[in-house]
């Protein structure tokens, strides 16, 4: 029996195609024959025809056909199925055989060559004897025939071949050996296909005639065996359909039936066979459900037919195999295109033949466990003849013996014992991890990674029992942080367990030490003894010493690991194991906590690590260290056995390295931060604890960060919903899940102790220098040193600010666009305690608006903490908001020599430009002076003096004044003419006498200046008098080049008489003026109004009176007639 | 009859499992465990649409498989999935009486509302282990129950 006795014969795997031998081809010396056996096998795709070709020679004996039986009465099959049976009809019995002979029909020597080919038909159909062979002749000839029925002789000449050979005419064809070779040889093989389907149809209608002979009680075999024969006939023939339909009746066919003990496996095996074309034919016509189907059925119908129990064994590798057989199928039929799903896919069949097979193990182990005396029979009783069996599945000490009673027991003993025997040589874990990895990279596909992970273990735990440790240790170690990260502590557990007796037997220190701390953690669900009998062995390592055997390993295994372990002891070396927890559940746990989350620089930073064993028994640790991300602290934070320092250690006596279970051990530390970490962050980068010493073993658990492994996130999180009270505990100790990790400080300046006062007077005045005078005042017990003021505008608002605000020292003169905005880091000095010390800042504004100033004032002071002087560096800002506004709103406005308001003036005709200052400052301010810049277009009529030279203006008061201007003629200038700056120099009143002057310049709005013909202005007394002559001139200037008729009367008036042209006509030369002189004598007192006087231009329509009017006056003031006292008054006058 | 009941957080980590032949505690872990990878794929199918109407019973998750060879059991295993994504797995033997659906959504509905007691439980912190004797002896009950 070979190990594979189990697998399918190939013959049942393969497609089945028709067999077709071909004779006469010398393929080794002819090269034409090569060619055409070429054309033949080279290139089967799918589109040829499927027939698998032979080259026998003519003389080729074929299986001896047995005579055919006439009667089936006294006929007892003695099995189901040959196994030549299916061989002999792929590879030995041809469907069709066919003589190839070189033969052109103008051949000289026909007669002869004709017997020959006859002669060779001859032979051939007499090794076929009492076959249905067909035979074909094809001719290969030299020329290219001509086209049927053209060719006389040709078809004179085939017609006689073919009675010479007893041949019909469609069983000789013609080969010419030309260029086309591979069409003619494609139309030959589908000719020749034809040939085999009609021999495999009369094959099919031959073994059916058989099965009327046939009886139920005798004969039960032949119907399965006919029945197969059919299928099998049918796949020849191609005809899927009809053979999966003969399948399936010789399926049912063998669950008819009688099943015994004895012909069970007889029975499975052809089940088995029978139902695997079945799944195979249906995964073809790509009705995988109907596989499944199938298959289902077939297993629930075979899986209780164990047969004899002493070979149970068999039964469940025969399981295995059938799962195994379609697995393969699926997994070929999605090759082909098929698509499957995540519960149904081929992985769930090779997972299932991985279990038969592990059951196939364990029977194998306890029925196979003879001792050592049993001898493997001799002559064994596995042996036959012929090498092979007669029939599929049947023993071979009793073939073809069909009795259900045991004729031969004790031979039949000695077969058991051989057969157990031989199974006791199969590498069944092999077979296992086999199976169960071709299930993982089905189910890896399928998007199962827990079922991959599932199997990952029982692969690992497979190699174990294959004494493959190390593999063993791969597999488990790669998924154990999946289970982890699940949070699936028992399955952990249990993979640990494992892992750790796989570390033990090939004595791996680290991973050994690895296992032992999780398995000794919170995460391991193991009992207490278990736990404490691993601690003790992980403490016997620690001490470099072997540890106790792990429980149910092979006694051989273990002798060789503790020879391992005493090997390790004396072997000197790496002894230190580092391990980082973070990747797993130790059974120490660690939390790291800064008291703050920052420290002032002179206070010394402190924290504390809190350490919790959750192992059976107390254990020691030599040594705490913490390091930080600045590395100069870490010194500073270290416990050792040795060290006698307990400085940094609080309220800890004898027992301070020992950690007792459930309770959590407090260890503060605290280290003077360096003054260049100000403003840094310190941040604990790990925490190492030591375990047993580094004279013997030791393991450094490395936890990075502020503590924590795998499991603690998830717990943390539990435990911050938790609204659970917890028990109250002594005072000094706390409850772990209250701990919350601070991983990192930051390290802040000292607290500074000066105070820094502004003072100044808002707002600001634009352009101003304003005064801000900071008074720094120091309360610090020593003298402070160092001391600098940075002041300006504070960083980071509008970048036009910056450009508009200038910061100076200086008050003394006035600060242009090179002043900084900011001023930084000015000198100040030292103080002494209690010392004061202020300094005047000024800042210049260009825009208004409110500006944000800051003022920084940092000093060195040195201080001690903790015996150790530092230099501090302290500092303190201020800040201020100041709101900048203009000092002033200036008004300029145009009138007449009449205070009139004007749109426009007149070319040449003086009026007079106003200006009004109101005071918008809430501070008295001081016009230094003023001046009026005038543009070159505008003259003064008279003195340009300043009007309002050291004026003080109170918030709300204003300023005013007022100058007389002309503007000559010019041409018509659009937008106006420009008529220059006025220029106030100003300063608070509150300033001293240093503080500049600020000019504020404002320039002047432009005016439109207009041309007049004529100008009129009259000459007359401020007053009149009543009963008084009132002597009046009026001038009348021609401005134009022309000379002009001027039509001129005078209206009169109720309040006046008057002398003079009343009415006149007169010309004015050009340039020229002309005075009108009359005497108006006022009738009335009061304001009155003057008789008025019209002017009208001839040549100048436009010209109006209401223009006119502008110029001169309209009305007078006539007081009354005076009285004696105001005579003489008057004529003092 | 209920062989195994089991329910899994949100996270996928356990909060109950209990299985009767405990001698074998270990493969119906594995059971259950294994049987999340259909019970994620399921829920993500189902996506975040119609979240109202969406069915909590997932039905039976793996094609029926042999627990062991002899005696032969055959072991179904089901699920549901609450709204907040707290998972019950159900193996179910049925090689002796083939449970119809309605029966075991009836048991999961059971098992639904027996959580839900434990949820209102004011000392019970969701995401922790249950530990609740009335939930246990509803379990006991549902797996003797029915066989």
């Amino acid at each position: 029996m070979s190990p594979t006795q189990w697998d399918f014969p190939v013959e049942l795997c393969c497609r089945p195609m028709a067999f077709v031998t071909l004779t006469g081809l010398d393929v080794v010396y002819n090269a034409v024959h090569r060619a055409v056996w070429d054309a033949f096998c080279a290139n089967r795709r799918a589109d040829r025809v499927p027939i698998s070709f032979k080259v026998l020679p003519g003389d080729h004996e074929y299986p001896k056909c047995r005579p055919k039986r006439t009667s089936y009465e006294w006929y007892i099959p003695k099995g189901i199925l040959k196994t030549g049976w299916m061989n002999k009809h792929l590879n030995l019995v041809p469907a069709l055989v066919v003589v190839f002979y070189e033969l052109d029909w103008d051949e000289p020597q026909w007669k002869e060559k004709q017997s020959e080919c006859a002669t060779r038909v001859e032979i051939v159909r007499q090794s076929l004897q009492g076959r249905n062979t067909k035979v074909a002749v094809v001719l290969i000839q030299k020329k290219t025939p001509l086209p049927p029925g053209e060719d006389v002789t040709a078809s004179e000449r085939a017609a006689a071949l073919c009675n010479a050979c007893e041949l019909s005419g469609k069983s000789l064809f013609v080969l010419p050996h030309t260029d086309h070779l591979v069409g003619y040889i494609i139309r030959l093989e589908n000719a020749f296909y034809e040939h085999a389907q009609t021999y495999y149809y009369t094959e099919i209608r031959r073994v059916k005639s058989h099965k009327e002979f046939l009886n139920k009680t005798t004969h039960q075999l032949l119907f399965v065996r006919h029945q197969f024969k059919i299928a099998f006939f049918s796949e020849l023939k191609q005809d899927t359909q009809n053979a999966l339909k003969n399948y399936r009746t010789a399926y049912n066919l063998v669950h008819e039936l009688r099943a015994h003990e004895t012909n069970i496996l007889e029975i499975k095996t052809m089940a088995g066979f029978i139902n695997y074309k079945i799944c195979r034919l249906c995964f073809q016509h790509n009705t995988p459900l109907d596989a499944i189907a199938q298959f289902r059925k077939h297993i629930d119908l075979c899986k209780k037919k164990i047969g004899s129990a002493e070979l149970s064994f068999e039964h469940a590798a025969w399981m295995s195999k059938q799962f195994q057989a379609f697995g393969d199928l699926f997994d070929e039929a999605i090759k082909l295109g098929l698509t499957a799903i995540q519960t149904q896919n081929p992985g769930f069949y090779y997972q299932q033949a991985a279990y038969y097979a592990q059951e196939r193990k364990q029977l194998a182990k306890s029925l196979c466990n003879h001792e050592a005396s049993v001898t493997y029979p001799n002559p064994d009783p596995l042996e036959t003849q012929t090498g092979v069996l007669d029939f599929y599945g049947q023993r071979s000490w009793r073939q073809g013996i069909l009795s259900f009673d045991l004729s031969d027991p004790e031979k039949e003993k000695v077969g058991v014992l051989a057969i157990q025997l031989k199974e006791r040589s199969v590498v069944h874990s092999e077979m296992i991890i086999t199976l169960l990895s071709n299930a993982v990279a089905q189910f890896k596909k399928y998007k199962c990674p827990r079922m991959k992970s599932h199997l990952m273990v029982q692969m690992g735990e497979e190699y174990y029992y294959a004494k493959d440790y190390t593999k063993a240790l791969k597999l488990l170690d790669y998924v154990m942080c999946d289970y982890r990260s699940e949070g699936w502590w028992t399955l952990l557990t249990s993979i640990l367990t494992t892992a750790l007796k796989c570390s033990y037997l090939m004595a791996q220190l680290k991973d050994y030490i690895t296992y032992s701390l999780e398995l000794l953690g919170r995460a391991s669900t193991l009992k207490d003894d278990q736990k404490s009998r691993i601690e003790k062995n992980l403490i016997n390592v620690l001490m470099n010493e072997s540890p106790d055997p792990e429980p149910d390993c092979d006694v051989l295994a273990v002798k060789t690991a503790q020879k391992l372990w005493s090997d390790r002891i004396s072997l000197a070396g790496s002894n230190v194991f580092t391990i980082g927890v973070q990747d797993f559940v130790p059974f120490v746990q660690c939390k790291a906590k800064f008291h703050a989350p920052s420290f002032h620089v002179d206070v010394p930073v402190r924290f504390d690590i809190y350490l919790k064993a959750d192992c059976p028994h107390p254990i020691r640790f030599s040594k705490l260290c913490v390091s930080f991300n600045n590395q100069e602290y870490n010194q500073f934070c270290v416990i050792e056995e040795a060290t006698k320092a307990s400085e940094v250690l609080e309220n800890l006596t004898q027992g301070k390295m020992c950690l007792v279970p459930g309770k959590t051990r407090k260890f503060l530390f605290k280290f003077v931060a360096k003054t260049e970490d100000v403003g840094k962050k310190i941040e604990i980068t790990s925490v190492d604890l030591v375990l047993g010493h580094e004279t013997g073993r030791c393991v450094v658990l490395n936890w990075q960060g502020g503590g924590g492994d795998a499991a603690s996130s998830q717990e943390a999180l539990q435990a911050s919903r938790s609204f659970k009270r917890r028990p109250r505990l002594p005072d000094n100790e706390l409850h772990w899940d209250s701990i919350v990790i601070q991983a990192s400080t930051m390290i802040i300046s000292r607290v500074p102790n000066i105070s820094v006062h502004l003072r100044h007077d808002p707002p600001a005045l634009t352009n101003e220098m304003y005064c801000l005078v900071v008074t720094v005042e120091s309360h610090e017990k020593t003298q402070i040193r160092d001391v600098k003021l940075t002041a300006g505008l504070k960083p980071g608002q509008d970048a036009n600010l910056t450009q508009k605000t200038h910061m100076s020292l200086h008050g003394t003169e006035l600060c242009d666009e090179s002043y900084p905005a900011l001023l930084t880091d000015i000198p100040v000095g030292d103080l002494h305690p209690g010392e004061k010390l202020e300094k005047m800042l000024y800042v210049r504004c260009g825009t208004v608006g409110s500006r944000m100033f800051l003022v920084y004032v940092s000093y060195l002071i040195n201080t001690t903490i903790e015996d150790k002087e530092i230099v501090c560096k302290c500092h303190k800002d201020e800040t201020v908001t100041i709101e900048t506004v203009f000092p002033f709103d200036v008004a300029v406005k145009f009138v007449s020599t009449k205070f009139e308001h004007l749109e426009r003036v007149y070319a040449d005709i003086p009026f007079l430009l106003m200006t009004d200052l109101l005071s918008a400052s809430p501070w008295a301010l001081t016009i230094v002076s003023s001046e009026l810049q005038l543009a070159p277009s505008m003259t003064p009529v008279d003195q340009l003096e300043s009007q309002v030279d050291k004026v003080v203006l109170q918030t709300g008061e204003s300023a005013s004044e007022c100058f007389c201007l002309r503007c000559p003629s010019v041409g018509n200038v659009e937008g106006g003419v420009a008529t220059g700056h006025y220029i106030i120099s100003w300063k608070r009143t509150s300033a001293m006498g240093n503080v500049p002057v600020i000019s504020t310049v404002i320039t002047l709005p432009h005016v439109i200046v207009e041309n007049i013909p004529l100008h009129v202005n009259a000459d007359l007394p401020s007053f009149g008098r009543v009963r008084e002559s009132l002597p009046v001139k009026y001038h009348l200037q021609n401005k134009t080049n022309l000379v002009q008729d001027v039509e001129i009367s005078v209206e009169p008036s109720d309040a006046f008489m008057f002398s003079g042209l009343k009415q006149i006509r007169l010309r004015i030369l050009p340039g020229t003026e002309q005075e009108m002189l009359y005497n108006f004598y006022p009738l009335m007192a009061g304001y009155q109004q003057l008789p008025s006087l019209n002017v009208n231009l001839l040549r100048f329509p436009h010209f109006t009176n209401q223009l006119l009017r502008r110029f001169i006056p309209t009305s007078i003031f006539v007081k009354p007639q005076g009285r004696l006292v105001d005579d003489t008054s008057i004529a003092a006058a | 009859m209920a062989v195994c009941v089991a329910v899994i957080a949100k996270e996928n980590y356990p909060l109950y499992i209990r299985s009767i032949p405990t001698e074998n505690e270990l493969k119906f872990h594995y059971m259950v465990h294994t049987s999340l990878d259909v019970v994620d794929e399921k829920i993500s199918a189902m996506g975040k649409a119609l979240v109202d109407q969406r069915e909590l019973y997932l039905g039976l998750l793996y094609p029926t498989e042999d627990y062991k060879v002899y005696p032969s059991h055959q072991l179904c295993r089901y699920g549901y999935v609450t709204n907040s994504k707290v998972k019950f797995v159900m193996v179910v033997d049925s090689s002796n009486t083939a449970l119809r659906d309605n029966e075991i959504r009836s048991m999961f509905r059971k098992l639904h509302n027996s959580y839900t007691d434990v949820m209102c439980n004011p000392f019970y912190n969701p995401g922790d282990r249950i530990h609740s004797r009335a939930f246990d002896s509803m379990v006991t009950s549902m797996m003797i129950q029915v066989c």
